[in-house]
């Protein structure tokens, strides 16, 4: 009787407490955005106030858009990004499936070094990468990004994909050779579509680092055909760092892909928990 | 080859065949990772044992750490470092993982309205970029644009502001509250997914024993979520070891006011490639890459081997 009383003022502190932190999160974006769409007298005088007629400017965006080549950019980070992705759940996933599935002599030793990785992180080796990467002849192309990233995310999907993949319940997996499937089946058909909330997480934190890279783009692909959004966003804003309506258009510009990528793959994320596969 | 492998399954029928699928699993992974990323911090950290002595590359033994841990000159750069970069983790592992997990328990409750909403949202921060996260607080925090300061006074606490960014004593705890206030969605994704993946069973059974609502939480369900909790742990460790971007964004590369929000990450990039007049070091700066790497070593194996050891791991 008691519960069902409090139940309704709990719920209200619960909402209460996450629309404080949710203002948190967000107020930083929504004041960036705001502004953005200000003169530059406006963002000083009323910084919090939406923009009204008399207050309207796009003089940050003209200046943007006349000086930079942000549409370039953001081509190049959703390739550099989409296909490192890829790589890094097919390979991981298949890694993981080995680790996880099969009892082999240095399992545990592949395990601790693809683990590694976690531990390491890829900078620390940056000379000898651009070394390699001048050797092979793929400095200032996208080539390097994206070996450069698969390498960085694999160990951590290999982590976590293989600590999902053993909640996989063996029963099916031997009733899938019981009916002749082969290996490969097994892990495509049976054990890839059941983690698929993990690959969903697994993606999203996988994306996050590489979009948000700023140093390799610097040292491996710093030329303007291959500049990522993050490495252009910098160098622009470095340069106009008195021009308040130019650095808050760059701002907004920077963050609007990642907010549609997020839409994307964070409805996937949904999908995938509630489908309820690994539960 | 395979001939051979049938005949000796036909001989010796006890042995099993050569199960290639293992080998065509790993091998893509195996391959790209020991190229790209293993292979080059070997090179690194071997360099850390060579420096130029008279125009030539050459083995120097244990010098150059000498140097780093007892030299006047960068001794003094480094031990602030390591100090800073330790202060900056207690902050992290003191709010932004309690943050998150509290966030994720409440988002988890059964019936929750608006949920997805506030997950997607709080996890906005997360995805943007050092440079955006760093540009916006250093214009929030800003004293000119007087964001801030206004904010405070609507709460009476205008008398409280100062130019935190700026001052020496208060720097490195702006730097990684901003850092927190970026990274609180990881910590909350994870948990909130482990939360969810506690079956309806285990908590109706606890409910049937009266156990709601505080305990609950604290007696089911925290103790199902503690390999989580381990994995965030180990992620903040190693991702703080090896800060740099955020750092580098709000207060360059010399990490000011006056070297304090200096961490290892930006002492390394110093070193390593140069700044204004002082030259790029590439041997001390793969010293410091060799420390950062015996730093983030020992935690880890201090996880796998002492935490994770310790830890159950549940089937359902």
């Amino acid at each position: 009787m008691s519960k069902a009383r409090s139940a309704p003022v709990r719920a209200a502190f619960i909402h209460l407490a996450l629309i404080a932190y949710t203002l948190v999160a967000l107020f930083p974006v929504f004041l960036t955005l705001v502004n953005s769409f200000k003169s530059r007298s406006a963002i000083f005088s009323q910084p919090m106030a939406l923009p009204t007629p008399s207050t309207f400017s796009l003089i940050g965006y003209q200046t943007v858009l006349s000086q930079g080549n942000f549409v370039g950019y953001f081509q190049n980070s959703l390739i550099v990004t989409v296909a490192s992705i890829a790589l890094v759940l097919l390979f991981g996933a298949m890694a993981a499936f080995a680790l996880s599935e099969y009892r082999f002599r240095g399992n545990t030793l592949m395990g601790l070094y693809l683990a590694l990785g976690i531990m390491i992180p890829i900078r620390l080796g940056t000379v000898a990468i651009l070394q390699g990467m001048v050797a092979a002849g793929l400095v200032n192309t996208l080539t390097s990004l994206i070996l450069v990233y698969t390498a960085q995310g694999l160990p951590l999907a290999i982590f976590i994909l293989s600590e999902f993949m053993r909640t996989v319940s063996d029963d099916l997996k031997s009733a899938g050779r019981i009916d002749g499937l082969s290996e490969y089946a097994i892990f495509f058909r049976l054990v890839l579509p059941l983690v698929r909330p993990a690959m969903a997480t697994v993606a999203v934190f996988t994306m996050i680092p590489i979009w948000n890279d700023l140093w390799f783009p610097l040292i491996l692909a710093p030329g303007e055909a291959t500049k990522t959004v993050t490495l252009g966003a910098q160098m622009f804003i470095g340069q106009f760092v008195t021009n308040w309506n130019a650095v808050l258009s760059a701002l907004s510009l920077a963050i609007l892909p990642v907010m549609v990528l997020y839409v994307i793959f964070s409805r996937q994320l949904i999908r995938g928990i509630t489908s309820g596969a690994v539960k | 080859m395979s001939d051979t492998e049938i005949a000796d399954i036909e001989t010796v029928p006890v042995k099993r065949p050569t199960r290639w699928h293992i080998a065509v699993f790993l091998a893509p992974a195996f391959l790209v990772y020991t190229a790209v990323m293993i292979l080059p911090l070997i090179e690194t950290l071997r360099l850390s044992f060579f420096n130029i002595v008279e125009g030539q590359l050459a083995f120097v033994g244990f010098s150059n750490f000498q140097t780093l841990f007892g030299d006047p000159r960068l001794s003094a750069d480094f031990w602030n470092a390591l100090r800073n970069n330790v202060i900056f983790f207690i902050i992290h592992m003191a709010v932004q993982n309690p943050v998150g997990i509290a966030i994720a328990a409440m988002l988890s409750l059964p019936g929750l309205r608006f949920a997805a909403f506030y997950r997607s949202a709080i996890f906005v921060p997360t995805l943007l970029s050092f440079v955006i996260v760093g540009f916006i607080w250093k214009l929030i925090l800003s004293p000119i644009w007087g964001i801030a300061p206004s904010l405070m006074d609507l709460v009476g606490l205008k008398w409280a502001f100062a130019p935190w960014l700026g001052k020496a004593e208060t720097a490195l705890i702006a730097v990684s509250l901003i850092s927190v206030w970026q990274y609180v969605g990881i910590p909350m994704m994870l948990i909130y997914a482990a939360l969810l993946n506690i079956p309806d069973e285990v908590l109706e059974a606890a409910e049937c024993d009266g156990i709601t609502g505080w305990s609950q939480f604290w007696k089911i369900k925290l103790p199902l979520i503690l390999p989580s909790i381990g994995i965030v742990s180990v992620l903040t460790f190693v991702g703080n070891f090896n800060a740099f971007d955020l750092i580098y964004t709000v207060q360059g590369a010399l990490a000011g006011p006056n070297g304090s929000t200096d961490i290892l990450g930006t002492l390394l990039y110093r070193t390593f490639f140069g700044f204004q007049n002082q030259m790029g070091d590439r041997s001390m700066g793969a010293t410091i890459a060799a420390v950062m790497f015996l730093i983030i070593l020992a935690g880890v194996a201090l996880y796998l081997f002492v935490i994770q050891r310790r830890m159950r791991r549940y089937q359902f």
